[in-house]
């Protein structure tokens, strides 16, 4: 047996996004274990809710993130109205589908394109992000901010979209789409991405279930968990199901997310086909007085907004519980077992976000 | 054995037009719904104080008696909250983005030119009359 | 939309062990734990899942107890458990994982167990 050595990996390093430090146990080149360490975004933003009142936390909630930031807001939102008891018109639960929907597109080109980086497919990183910029106009078009929408508020949404514009962006879905299948070729059927990918960080469906592993992370495992199907938002009135593969490594991940950017269009499409008209809010009177945890899927898994209203203008208190946070675990059993040279792309392939999971 | 798919796509963009634009000579894209920054019709401002209580980032100060409106740009985090609660609709979100800094320019103090209008003299006797009564 | 039903049982600590275990054998999903000051005292959720079902445990324990870790039974709970440490200062027995207080570095000890923002004016201070 030869002597282990204890090597630091990140949190400045090139292939990783975000701030995390990774003790990497290993043993020549075989990660034995890996521990990691956070806190280098701390920011304490669920503190915040005793200072800013419950409609303006909503600004807050959706700065949690900059990549899901919709979702936030919309997760929040639901959360409060459940506590007080709004009824949200039926459109406004559209638009906010229709909007998660275009979330969840841009994060997965952004993470594929990070994903292809990491294994040193430059061309094949540009072009996600070419695609991606096409969600971004969308985006900025209806709501008028490119990634902080600011379009979600309690008892409603802020922007209405047009029956015209509803039109133009189905129709521009489809140019959209075949750009995408172009691009998924190559994640699925390139040798020199499956070479690359393929046995992995493999994460049984044992364990998988055992961390607590959700989204993608999850379903690449064959753990079948999609917050959708709870219903919220108009996700109840649509046709869809969860994408879940069985292999659990890192090409299963990319798969999933893959195949997820298809599924997502055709939820908007959906989406665009049968919403109904009539109003996009309810007024909000009177305080929230209770607590209601709320979940809702997020591009990188299941999100819960803890929230606790105790009749005030402000919350007593509101938990962010992020996806990132829960995939913590299965990364550490990932990494036990690994070569360090595929340590980036494992890590990178639970799509961790930590300026989410420290909040 | 699949191997050169990206081969395709390459190519074309090789040979194609660029997907970016370059930015600083051209201008970036703006949508008529843009959030750029914040503007301030300094004479219909009832300095209200509303901008500053919904302000979920601190930035906005408004004095009532030195009848100024004050903004740190680089607090802003440009949500629209202010021009939504503004009673008055004095304040406005312009499309265009404030330039990228070195150095913080310092806050931005516009002063306010609003001057009440006097009531009619026989409507306030009334109202006055009614509540000593 | 549907609204969804959550259910909330409070139990005693001593039982909690008991019924994380019961969940576990029943094949929930631990989806989260969270801590809340309340008062003088601190209520501890933790949430399970299954089939789409959403339900809930509620430990309250005072601010200087301990409390026993679940990380035994699911082995990723130890994130939360390390979470709960460094921002409330609850102190978790027998955490397969114990960071020792180092998950997040924060500036202040235990940031969130006494936080007062009450009271401060709406603009910052110049």
């Amino acid at each position: 047996m030869s002597r282990q050595i204890v090597m630091p990996f990140g949190p400045q390093h090139p292939v990783l996004p975000e701030p995390i430090h990774l003790d990497l146990v290993l043993e020549d080149e075989t990660g034995v274990d890996g521990m990691l360490s956070i806190g280098y975004l701390h920011g304490g933003l669920e503190t915040l809710v005793e200072k800013r009142q419950f409609p303006e936390y909503v600004y807050i909630a959706e700065r949690t993130c900059g990549i899901c930031s919709f979702i936030h807001g919309m997760t929040y939102c639901q959360g409060i109205e459940r506590v007080m008891g709004l009824e949200v018109p039926e459109r406004a639960h559209y638009l906010r589908t229709i909007w998660s929907e275009y979330s969840r597109l841009h994060s997965h080109l952004l993470w594929l394109g990070l994903f292809a980086d990491s294994m040193g497919f430059e061309n094949l990183f540009m072009n996600a992000w070419k695609h991606r910029e096409f969600v971004l106009d969308v985006m900025e078009e209806t709501t008028g901010g490119r990634v902080i929408q600011g379009s979600c508020k309690v008892g409603g949404v802020r922007r209405d979209i047009d029956q015209e514009t509803l039109k133009k962006m189905e129709r521009d879905l489809k140019g959209f789409e075949k750009g995408l299948k172009e691009m998924a070729n190559v994640f699925l059927n390139d040798d020199s991405v499956a070479s690359r990918l393929r046995g992995v960080g493999v994460l049984s469906r044992n364990d998988a279930y055992v961390c607590g592993a959700v989204g993608p992370t999850g379903r690449g495992s064959g753990v079948p968990i999609d917050a959708r199907m709870t219903g919220y938002a108009a996700y109840g009135e649509l046709d869809f199901s969860p994408v879940v593969e069985q292999d659990g490594d890192c090409y299963a991940r990319c798969a999933v997310r893959v195949n997820e950017l298809f599924s997502s269009i055709e939820i908007i499409r959906q989406s665009i086909d049968r919403i109904p008209g009539g109003e996009i809010e309810v007024k909000v009177k009177g305080n929230p007085d209770g607590e209601y945890f709320s979940r809702s899927e997020q591009p990188r898994g299941e999100l819960v907004h803890y929230v606790k209203g105790n009749g005030t203008k402000y919350l007593a208190r509101s938990r962010i519980r992020t996806p990132t946070l829960t995939n913590i675990p299965p990364l550490v059993k990932m990494l036990q077992g690994c070569e360090l040279a595929d340590v980036p792309v494992i890590v990178l392939s639970i799509d961790p976000c930590i300026g989410c999971m420290e909040r | 054995m699949a191997f050169f798919e990206m081969a395709k796509t390459a190519i074309r963009s090789f040979v194609g037009k660029p997907a970016t634009r370059r930015y600083p000579f051209v201008p970036g894209k703006v949508t008529p719904l843009s959030r750029g920054h914040v503007t301030i019709d300094v004479a219909s401002c009832i300095s209200c104080g509303m901008c500053m209580k919904k302000c979920p980032s601190e930035a906005i100060c408004v004095n009532k008696d030195e009848k100024t409106w004050t903004i740190d740009r680089l607090r802003c985090i440009v949500c629209n909250s202010c021009v939504e609660v503004c009673p008055v609709h004095c304040l406005t979100m312009d499309t265009v983005y404030s330039p990228a800094v070195t150095t913080h320019s310092g806050l931005e103090v516009f002063h306010i030119t609003y001057v009440k209008p006097e009531k009619p003299p026989k409507a306030d006797s009334v109202d006055e009359n009614k509540e000593q009564a | 939309m549907k609204p969804e039903n959550q259910e909330l049982r409070l139990i005693d600590t001593a039982h909690l062990i008991g019924e994380v275990e019961d969940y576990r054998n029943k094949g929930h999903r631990l989806v989260n734990v969270s801590c809340t000051r309340a008062g003088e005292e601190f209520e501890i959720s933790y949430s399970f899942e299954l089939d789409l079902r959403f339900e809930n445990i509620r430990i309250i324990i005072p601010l200087d107890a301990d409390i026993p870790s679940i990380s035994g039974i699911y082995w990723g709970a130890f994130i939360y458990e390390n979470e709960m440490h460094d921002l409330f200062g609850v102190h978790v027995r027998g955490m397969n994982i114990d960071f020792k207080g180092n998950l997040i570095r924060t500036t202040v000890p235990y940031p969130f167990r006494n936080t007062s923002f009450k009271g401060e004016g709406p603009c910052q201070d110049r």
